[in-house]
């Protein structure tokens, strides 16, 4: 089942983690206790140039000297540290989690108009997929992504994230099901700047996950979320669409609809379809993903899962309930369902 | 006299207290084995090929049929299929030629894979409340998309190739007019373009009385390249380059003289009574480069306006051999595995040559992606397509639509019997024989046709919403909605799929 939330200030004014902490465990009746996460984008505004890389830890002796030396051939490490944890009783610190704030040397990568990110979702995929021992959970710069298994309160107790400030925040309770409540396999997921939240079963996940590892990705975490954000990278990043493009490749309006739609917005949409059609997201399924700049909520096409957002001055909530966005902002407006299939943006200036 | 006579295949009998001499089965059976003599139906088992039109035909119920009523003594080796060729081949020194699919005892992978559904943790989907889409579009797709703005509007930059529409991705492959009839290739033509989908004309032209249908109608040019002129290409709504087919890799094609009537070798355009015989290789294609060359040539005296597939026989090397034609401008590869159905082929060739469809769509598909260009080129499975199970399974391996052939003439009364190549099909379907050809009515056969298609449709539509897939492009390649089931570890690993359980 699982509960998802997400806040954005359009403004980018900061929010400390204490409200999305609140909203969160709200919802525990969609969870079950076994992982619980955040991400927060402006995290670290001291730090705000380089690739924050958040790394899981099976033991730091072993294994963070061969991550080092791993990103040391493509890059600098400007600063590193354990990231602070403070022992709760529910929680078994099975992992170490550690952060990089690592600057990639462009120069390596000549070919690519984005080479600081081809080199980092470069090390992500090798370091995820041939250390054993270490995983990489987030690689974006200035965000800051705090995941474990427990409850979202003891998760949020875990990292203290009261300590964090953030423009944009997401949430998400879990109630795992198909795959193992692991921390790794806990939400957010996070690659680059696309930070992913998500309820529900993606039911075309092999078809996604075949053709997003035709361009490199590689999917290391055993659950369907992460190609969510593999495929929005993809999309946006190296195809050049929009977002409002990119979630209609992932949840595109049915062929009968198409057929009424004008002639050119017809043509657009089969184009999306033929040439997106690996990316199509079936199963039930509520999203929020956002980036940097904006934020996404979007839900499978015929909409079997809830999802509902609210406004208040620059701020946009979009959440699984409304309980939720009213437990952070009560005095939050109209609370607004979002169609099958169609996006609720919000943008910060 | 050394050898002797062979014991019976089938033996027919006739219960004279049921039979009220009505002679059907006399005028049913074109191989001879009734006939009426005084008051009573005798019977000549021995030229019986068990096609059943005896006893469907018979009013009483008085005909039955026993296969091998007398055997040989069971030997795990020395089978009586391989002593009867040894013995047909010691009388005659040839090749004996063979009907239909594949007919050795290979295990079937097919029924060794399951499908998935949900419980629970996601809903599944009911077809009959919810969109179910099988809409299929077979073409070439574009890696990625431009747009640019104009005055505040987005459009599109990139342009797209033309693409088959299908309503649901069941095609009917190529049957040429000489090896099945014409009353057989109109009812599968009113079939397929009542169901909003496609089929092969096979190597044999386009007959004029069947205009009306050519928007759904795929022209082939194979190595004969009999019927092809500029009007033929022209008229189709895609054209099929056939390099081999699935019942007999590596060879080309024989319709024996007997079967170019007058219409027929109009539509060939090859003298009456001649025999059309496709040679082996295309002579004008001795490599892949050669291919592009005639798949251009093909786009270019049409101008550009129709996709051009190519069809391979499923062989050890097919990954490679694919993902050639996908890069020589060829929008569509078919993959013809080696259950596939023919008129006639070399027993030796049908039955030991080539390899399953299910293991070839699964490593072509696999080695399309691990170039990155999958999603650009289609993938068109044939051969041994039994029920519409096999046709999500194959998709679900990473075809997007698949072609069938046999399941199309036993929707016309074929009772697979496997003797085509003998030109006296007592349903009418492969044979030329005017009085023969008239006992298919298409306006009956075609119901038939679109009938069993339609079902197929709404079977795959009910075991997608079962899977919680409303879209039938997040079924394909979707390996992960699949389980082997007691499939040995090496060809799980080929097929990519996992075993019960896991």
């Amino acid at each position: 089942m699982c509960g998802i939330i997400g806040v954005i200030d359009r403004s980018r004014k900061r929010m400390d983690g204490t409200g999305i902490r609140a909203a969160l465990s709200r919802m525990d009746e969609r969870g079950s206790g076994e992982g619980a996460g955040y991400a927060a984008y402006g995290a670290f505004p001291d730090f705000k140039e380089y690739y924050a890389l958040h790394v899981f830890f099976d033991n730091l002796h072993e294994i963070k000297p061969i991550v080092e030396e791993e990103l040391s051939k493509w890059g600098e490490i400007e600063h590193q540290e354990p990231i602070p944890t403070y022992e709760q009783p529910n929680i078994k610190k099975v992992h170490s989690p550690w952060r990089f704030f690592f600057r990639p040397d462009l120069h390596l990568m000549p070919r690519s108009t984005t080479p600081g990110d081809d080199i980092v979702t470069h090390l992500v995929m090798k370091i995820n997929t041939t250390i054993p021992g270490a995983l990489v959970y987030a690689s974006g710069k200035n965000v800051a992504v705090f995941k474990a298994s427990g409850w979202p309160e003891e998760v949020a107790a875990f990292y203290r994230i009261q300590d964090y400030e953030g423009y944009l925040w997401l949430g998400h309770n879990r109630y795992p099901t198909n795959t193992p409540g692991w921390w790794g396999g806990a939400h957010p997921f996070n690659l680059l700047h696309w930070s992913v939240v998500h309820n529900g079963e993606i039911t075309s996940y092999g078809t996604n996950r075949r053709y997003i590892e035709s361009y490199g990705y590689q999917c290391s975490m055993y659950t369907d979320t992460e190609v969510v954000a593999y495929l929005f990278d993809l999309l946006i990043r190296r195809h050049g669409l929009s977002l409002e493009m990119a979630v209609k490749a992932l949840a595109p309006p049915f062929w009968d609809e198409i057929d009424q739609m004008p002639e050119r917005e017809q043509e657009i949409m089969r184009a999306i379809r033929l040439t997106y059609g690996p990316a199509l997201m079936n199963g039930p399924f509520a999203i929020v993903v956002a980036n940097q700049d904006s934020m996404v909520g979007f839900t499978d096409r015929i909409k079997l899962r809830p999802l509902v957002s609210g406004e208040l001055g620059d701020r946009l909530y979009i959440s699984s309930e409304e309980a939720a966005i009213r437990t952070m902002e009560p005095e939050v407006g109209e609370i607004v369902m979002p169609r099958a299939g169609e996006p609720i943006i919000g943008r910060a200036r | 006299m050394s050898i002797g006579s062979v014991p019976l295949r089938y033996r027919i009998s006739v219960d004279h207290d049921q039979c009220m001499i009505c002679g059907r089965c006399v005028e049913s059976c074109p191989y001879g084995v009734f006939r009426k003599e005084g008051e009573q139906i005798h019977v000549n088992s021995r030229v019986c090929v068990a096609c059943h039109r005896c006893i469907s035909m018979c009013p009483r119920d008085a005909i039955s049929l026993v296969e091998r009523p007398v055997d040989y003594r069971s030997h795990p080796i020395w089978t009586p299929q391989v002593k009867e060729a040894i013995y047909n081949q010691a009388r005659t020194g040839k090749i004996i030629l063979s009907g239909m699919g594949n007919a050795q005892d290979y295990p079937v992978i097919f029924d060794r894979l399951v499908l998935d559904a949900c419980q629970v943790t996601n809903p599944s989907i009911d077809p009959l409340r919810e969109p179910m889409e099988l809409r299929t579009y077979i073409g070439k797709k574009p890696a990625h998309l431009d747009f640019k703005m104009v005055n505040g509007d987005t459009v599109l930059e990139t342009k797209l190739s033309p693409n088959l529409l299908l309503e649901t991705p069941i095609m009917i492959g190529h049957m040429s007019y000489g090896a099945i009839s014409l009353n057989a290739q109109q009812s599968l033509a009113r079939a397929v373009t009542e169901c909003g989908t496609f089929m092969g004309t096979g190597e044999g032209g386009l007959h004029h009385s069947l205009y009306p249908y050519q928007d759904h109608m795929i022209v082939q040019v194979a190595s004969g390249r009999f019927g092809v002129d500029i009007n033929y290409l022209e008229r189709g709504a895609a054209i099929e380059i056939k390099i081999g087919q699935g019942a007999k890799p590596g060879l080309g094609g024989h319709l024996p003289g007997e079967k170019i009537c007058a219409d027929v070798s109009c539509t060939r355009m090859i003298p009456e009574g001649s025999d059309a015989i496709s040679p082996a290789p295309h002579h004008d294609i001795y490599s892949i480069e050669d291919l592009k060359q005639l798949v251009r040539s093909l786009k270019e005296a049409t101008e550009w306006k129709k996709p051009v597939f190519v069809k391979i026989a499923a062989v050890h090397n097919s990954a490679a051999i694919a993902a050639g034609i996908a890069r020589s401008s060829a929008d569509a590869v078919v993959i013809d595995g080696f259950r596939g159905g023919t008129g006639a082929a070399p027993r030796v060739f049908r039955d030991h040559v080539g390899i399953p469809i299910e293991a070839a769509v699964a490593s072509v598909d696999a080695k399309l992606r691990s170039q990155g260009i999958r999603n650009e080129v289609s993938l068109i499975a044939s051969g041994g397509i039994r029920e519409s199970a096999d046709v999500a399974k194959v998709i679900a391996l990473g075809a997007d639509a698949v072609y069938i052939g046999t399941a199309a003439l036993v929707a016309m009364g074929c009772r697979v019997c496997g003797t085509c190549y003998k030109g006296l099909c007592p349903w009418g379907i492969a044979t030329q024989r005017p009085d023969l050809v008239a006992r298919l009515d298409p306006d009956f056969a075609s119901v038939n046709v679109a009938n069993l298609i339609h079902a197929w449709t709404l079977e795959l539509s009910e075991l997608m919403g079962a899977a919680g897939i409303n879209s039938i492009e997040s079924l394909r390649g979707n390996r992960d909605r699949l389980r082997g089931y007691l499939l040995d570890e090496s060809i799980m690993k080929v097929l990519d799929v996992k075993t019960v359980g896991a």
